[in-house]
């Protein structure tokens, strides 16, 4: 092994998370927190996290990962450098929302909530982004897009490497 | 002295940590202290920079850099705008900023400069060096960037002028595009905080309530509860803490009233808390908001920041000896953490879960302490009836919904948008004269109202008067004030499968009958939605509407069925249609959809074999066509390019 860049990077993370444990040691309320900024950091919660996680607040595992399944925000898995959010929400919806989201499916040839094999992209279906004055919209990244049709969320996608 | 918040003199001697009493009203009529002409002069100019007298040579461009027009470009306009200012060398007489939502969304990138109130639409970065030219230099205006209006063709030249605007009473809303929300001099110079200080000042607790009570305002976040009667049980209730909670949750779909306000006017919710703080006897205030309104959260943050820096929010407020501080709680996603019981478990850290009321938060909420949760425009609605009065309040709106709404405007209408309308203005009003109508020429079939938890009205019900009572009759309900207006090509069949699937896929699972009841009616709808139906269907749905509604544990259960009950009551015709005939008649079930071609009037042009992805139509040049049902997936590409209007759906 000559190459170790991987290893610092990880460990990298690894104290950022350190850190941000040691921020909320001991504090009322949390958990919803910590699960969101480790997520920040390692772009999903891995096991390990969340054991740690909850070593550090003194509260059973099962807890834990109670909470991160019911909130749609948490995710076990890793995800893609770019997440696409298409809005299902009801302007969108009576707008067309469902022919936008069909279309991006159909061209990085993923379903909803799943990540592309290069992780270039996930999908996934949001219940409203309050932009519903330019429906259809989606979001990607943190860049909300609107007035959309089939054909042009197509080619917004491509400009996100 | 560099800004509105700052001391004129040394003589000031303003703190966090020793604040003055009269800190707020010195910023607008002082110094009060002492008597000194330059230092009455700098006041007076820093407010006149920020609310440009109409006299004056100094011109403002406001920027609307809310989600709605940024996403439409409006960030790259205000650097082009400042470049262009610079190097023709007006940036001192020529101001711009950055404000938060306008409403009108459909129409940005918008544009205002004050104080002529002109009002351009859909600005690009190419117009940037005419409207310098022309009416920053030339005095004129920039006549094609006017708001046209779709049926006279009249320009207007103000924004008070656009009919959308025209027929809106802004309330909640005053602030938002005029002031930057990440200013808070922006704010103060515009009264912000003087509600406050009245109240610590000059109003016992007990006096607030009595005047939120005179007001007659209901919670904004749906069930539409009076809100001085709230505070008035938390201020009862016995403990030694209490906390004051705001529910930014804005789970609706097809509403974003909030996030404009909390976006475009960010003191005003927190003033709002503060007062409640003090009137209920709270020290500690949360905001639990979406985690997916990013800007909301940012403002949010620098708001906080700046009202702790002056000693508005913290210990010892303006030497009153009231303290209050507030955090904010990034919500995680779930529709159900709307509920208030589950919102606050959700703060605690928890699976948001609704629990059974009694207790009511009143007595037992966050940490099981008494605890106030009010909507955000609940409390945008505060700062202004402490500082006019509750009779001021209650002399706007109808005998039991006092005050404006705001709705968020959405769907096949004309002008989309965020409207705020006095209570008891009539739907046809709000559907038509402000937002313009139905777009693309098409006919008004029913309009959705009250999101998951409300109902579709029809044609008949559009003179309704808009307020509580009115629309609970009419078996929908105000909710967050979400309004999605659908035509003629909107099936309300799947209009209720729509709602049931969100309702389904956010029940939290707790209790049987939303559990089980949302996934057997949603069912059901999917199997009328294909052409699967069978008659004693709409029975079953009726019967289990009902069940569902009366035994379930919480809001989301209890109310889910209405989008079922409404378009059963209103458009039954649309179910027996799918069922019996196996027909759609909006056209829009792809299922039951068939694309024919009309041969007498295709005249082979080929563009529909050309897009079909599925190879399903064939025929030879200048010869008519025909669509294989087969092979056709219903996605309606040809329709849309065939210039001879020879598909149809049948
Ligand atoms: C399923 C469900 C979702 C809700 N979502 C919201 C919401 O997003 N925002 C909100 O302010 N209230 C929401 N509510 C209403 C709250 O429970 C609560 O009544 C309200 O926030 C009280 O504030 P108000 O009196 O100022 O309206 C929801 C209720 C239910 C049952
Ligand atoms: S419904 Fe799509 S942004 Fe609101």
């Amino acid at each position: 092994m000559s190459c170790n860049c991987g290893e610092s990077k990880s460990l990298e993370l690894q104290e950022s998370f350190q850190e941000l444990l040691k921020k909320y040691k001991g504090t009322r309320g949390a958990l919803i927190p910590l699960l969101q900024e480790a997520q920040e950091i390692y772009g999903y919660l891995p096991k390990e996290a969340m054991q740690q996680i909850s070593g550090t607040l003194n509260i059973p595992f099962s807890k834990t990962y109670g909470v991160v399944t019911f909130y749609s925000q948490f995710h076990l898995k890793p995800r893609g450098r770019n997440i696409i959010r298409v809005c299902q929400g009801t302007a969108c919806h009576v707008r067309g929302a469902t022919k936008v989201f069909d279309a991006v499916s159909k061209k990085i040839q993923v379903a909803k909530n799943e990540t592309t094999k290069d992780l270039r992209y996930t999908l996934e279906t949001v219940a409203c982004l309050g932009a519903c004055g330019l429906a259809p919209v989606m979001m990607v990244n943190e860049d909300t897009h609107g007035r959309l049709t089939a054909d042009k969320a197509g080619g917004i996608i491509e400009r996100y490497e | 002295m560099k800004d509105l918040m700052d001391k004129c003199c040394s003589k000031c001697f303003h703190t966090s940590e020793k604040p003055c009493r009269d800190y707020l009203a010195c910023r607008l009529e002082g110094p009060l202290c002492h008597q000194d002409e330059t230092c009455s002069r700098k006041r007076r100019d820093f407010i006149n920079s920020i609310i440009i007298p109409q006299e004056s040579k100094k011109r403002e461009i406001l920027i609307c850099a809310g989600t709605g027009c940024a996403s439409s470009g409006a960030l790259g306009l205000l650097a082009k705008i400042s470049e262009e200012l610079e190097t023709r060398g007006l940036s001192d007489s020529v101001g711009v900023k950055i404000t938060g939502c306008h409403g009108f969304c459909e129409q940005g990138p918008l544009m205002i400069i004050e104080p002529s109130k002109t009002f351009y639409t859909q600005v690009q970065e190419e117009d940037v060096a005419e409207i310098v030219e022309k009416d920053l230099l030339g005095g004129e205006l920039a006549e094609h960037l006017l708001y046209q209006d779709p049926i006279t063709g009249e320009r207007a030249a103000t924004y008070e002028q656009v009919p959308f605007y025209a027929r809106q009473k802004r309330l909640v809303l005053h602030n938002c595009g005029h002031i930057n929300p990440e200013e808070i001099s922006d704010y103060i110079a515009n009264k912000g905080y003087l509600g406050v200080s009245k109240a610590v000042f000059e109003l016992t607790p007990e006096q607030i309530i009595e005047d939120v009570k005179l007001s007659g305002l209901r919670g904004r976040g749906g069930a539409g509860f009076p809100t001085g009667l709230k505070w008035g049980f938390v201020h009862q209730a016995q403990g030694d803490k209490k906390y004051v909670v705001c529910n930014a949750d804005e789970g609706d779909p097809g509403a974003f009233m909030d996030r404009s306000v909390l976006e475009g006017d960010p003191h005003a919710v927190l003033e709002g808390m503060m007062i409640c703080g003090y009137a209920v006897g709270a020290d500690e205030g949360y905001i639990y908001v979406r985690a997916e309104y990013p800007l909301a959260i940012k403002r949010l943050k620098i708001a906080i920041e700046q009202a702790e820096k002056y000693g508005i929010l913290g210990n010892n407020i303006m030497d009153s000896g009231f303290n209050f501080s507030i955090k904010i709680k990034a919500g995680a996603g779930a529709f159900v953490c709307g509920e208030e019981t589950a919102l606050l478990t959700s703060i605690e850290g928890n699976r948001g879960m609704p629990r059974v009321r009694p207790p009511f938060p009143a007595q037992s909420g966050l940490w099981g302490k008494p605890t106030c949760l009010n909507n955000v425009e609940t409390f945008a609605n505060i700062p202004q009836i402490i500082r006019n009065g509750g009779s001021w309040y209650s002399s706007i709106g109808t005998e039991n919904s006092k005050g404006t709404k705001i709705f968020a405007l959405t769907g096949n209408v004309n002008n989309t948008g965020l409207v705020e309308v006095p209570m008891g203005i009539s739907m046809r009003d709000i559907i038509f004269s402000i937002g313009g109508g139905i777009k693309n020429g098409k006919k008004f079939k029913a309009v959705q109202i009250g999101g998951p938890s409300g109902g579709c009205l029809p044609e008949e019900m559009l003179d309704l008067s808009v307020d509580y009572d009115s629309l609970n009759s009419a078996g929908a309900m105000m909710g967050s004030g979400g309004l999605v207006v659908m035509d003629e090509t909107t099936c309300m069949v799947d209009v209720a499968r729509y709602f049931l699937s969100f309702t389904q896929s956010e029940s939290c699972g707790k209790c049987t009958p939303c559990r089980e009841g949302t996934t057997r009616m949603l069912e059901i709808l999917t199997r009328i939605c294909d052409g699967q139906g069978k008659m004693e269907d709409i029975d079953t749905l009726e019967r289990l509407a009902r069940v569902v509604r009366s035994t379930s544990l919480c809001g989301l259960g209890q109310t889910c069925p209405n989008p079922i009950i409404s378009t059963m009551r209103f458009f039954k015709d649309e179910y027996i249609s799918h069922i019996r005939d196996r027909h759609c008649p909006a056209g829009a079930c792809k299922a039951l959809l068939e694309y024919r071609i009309i041969s007498e009037k295709c005249r082979g042009c080929g563009m529909c074999i050309k897009v079909c992805p599925a190879e399903a139509i064939s025929g030879e040049k200048k010869q008519p066509h025909v669509i294989d049902p087969a092979k056709c997936i219903k996605c309606g590409s040809c329709k849309e390019v065939c210039k001879f209007d020879s598909i149809v759906i049948a």
